[in-house]
């Protein structure tokens, strides 16, 4: 093996204060923990499976499709295909945070990875795009919203009858609103807002007419052209035409 | 291919699916690591990170109920009003659980 340097130093302490900061928004996650706990025991799962699949897979929109086809039989591509679509947004995220990962050692890279979800992906993403280095918060924030989930799916299973009905106190909509307030957080320069249209369209656009959860990677893509084409400190007019035509 | 929801057999899907999940996890950063990073390519998973923000959000208004476009109008407007984030969503929340009482 070639030397190698991985000069991405980790910070043990900022490392609790995300678990920390992360901790408000996880009490949500517990509620939402507990309606996936609750509909995987209606669909037939026991409390332990339940809360294994919680611990194991740790991605809850996929694990709500995925006890949605579940029966006496399940079958086994269709369950691979829907859990790959729903969770390929990961994909990208992960090679988003790349820049800074790649100082970091392989080992510790994957490792921090097991704890990538969209809160943390978020909380990190958008302190990047402020100039802001956090890895720390995919590991702190990764660990109680993985807890969280944890612990939700527990109550949920045990005590579902608690919450029948998440949507009426608007719990569905949790994720939703946190990552709104993420993306609205961020750096907000006319390329952003040109990436962002063109995403919400692209991303409707396969939402309505093509095979379902494929919408966000293919928004995310749609968006990341804008920037291919039209980097930051470029004469963006120049850059930005070239962006327009190459769009079409 | 189809596997009988046994305990054995829910243990075997719960394995598939975290492998998958794992794979989609590791799977950017794995390919990502052959990729020779210019200014380019970091300009373009720059734009596609808060692009998948937006790509997630925006069917989520359009398919949703009122409940769900209530929800992200008030933490949107709450954000840019107060700049704070945990109020904004709860703010949002709220909204959605009073037009759904309402309708």
């Amino acid at each position: 093996m070639s030397v190698a340097s991985y000069p991405y130093q980790f910070d043990s302490r900022k490392v609790r204060s995300e678990f920390f900061r992360l901790l408000p928004i996880s009490f949500f996650v517990v509620a939402f923990g507990a309606a996936f706990g609750l509909a995987a025991i209606q669909e037939g799962l026991t409390p332990l499976q339940s809360i294994l699949m919680s611990t194991t897979v740790f991605a809850g929109a996929s694990q709500f499709a995925a006890v949605d086809i579940w029966g006496a039989d399940v079958s086994v591509l269709p369950l691979i295909a829907v859990v790959f679509a729903i969770n390929s947004r990961h994909l990208l995220m992960g090679a988003s945070l790349y820049p800074m990962l790649r100082e970091v050692s392989p080992g510790r890279r994957y490792a921090l990875l097991l704890l990538l979800t969209d809160a943390n992906w978020a909380v990190s993403a958008q302190d990047y795009q402020n100039g802001r280095r956090n890895l720390e918060v995919i590991i702190g924030g990764g660990l109680v919203l993985w807890l969280a989930w944890i612990v939700g799916t527990a109550l949920g299973v045990y005590f579902g009858g608690l919450l029948q009905n998440p949507k009426a106190f608007g719990l569905d909509m949790v994720l939703g609103c946190f990552l709104l307030a993420m993306a609205l957080g961020g750096n907000k320069s006319p390329r952003v807002l040109v990436a962002w249209c063109v995403s919400g369209a692209a991303s409707l656009a396969a939402w309505k007419w093509l095979p379902p959860n494929m919408h966000v990677v293919v928004g995310a893509i749609a968006g990341g052209l804008v920037g291919l084409f039209w980097l930051e400190h470029k004469t963006e007019v120049a850059d930005n035409q070239r962006e327009v035509s190459g769009d079409h | 291919m189809t596997i009988e929801t046994t305990t054995l057999g829910v243990l075997a899907l719960i394995t598939i699916m975290t492998v998958v999940t794992l794979i989609t996890r590791f799977g950017g950063v794995f390919v990502m690591s052959f990729v020779r990073i210019n200014p380019r390519v970091e300009s373009f998973i720059n734009t596609m990170a808060s692009s998948v923000l937006i790509a997630i959000i925006v069917p989520m208004a359009v398919g949703g109920d009122l409940g769900a476009l209530a929800a992200l109008v008030a933490t949107a407007v709450s954000l840019l009003v107060f700049h704070k984030p945990l109020p904004a969503i709860a703010i949002g929340l709220l909204a959605a659980a009073t037009v759904r009482y309402l309708l």
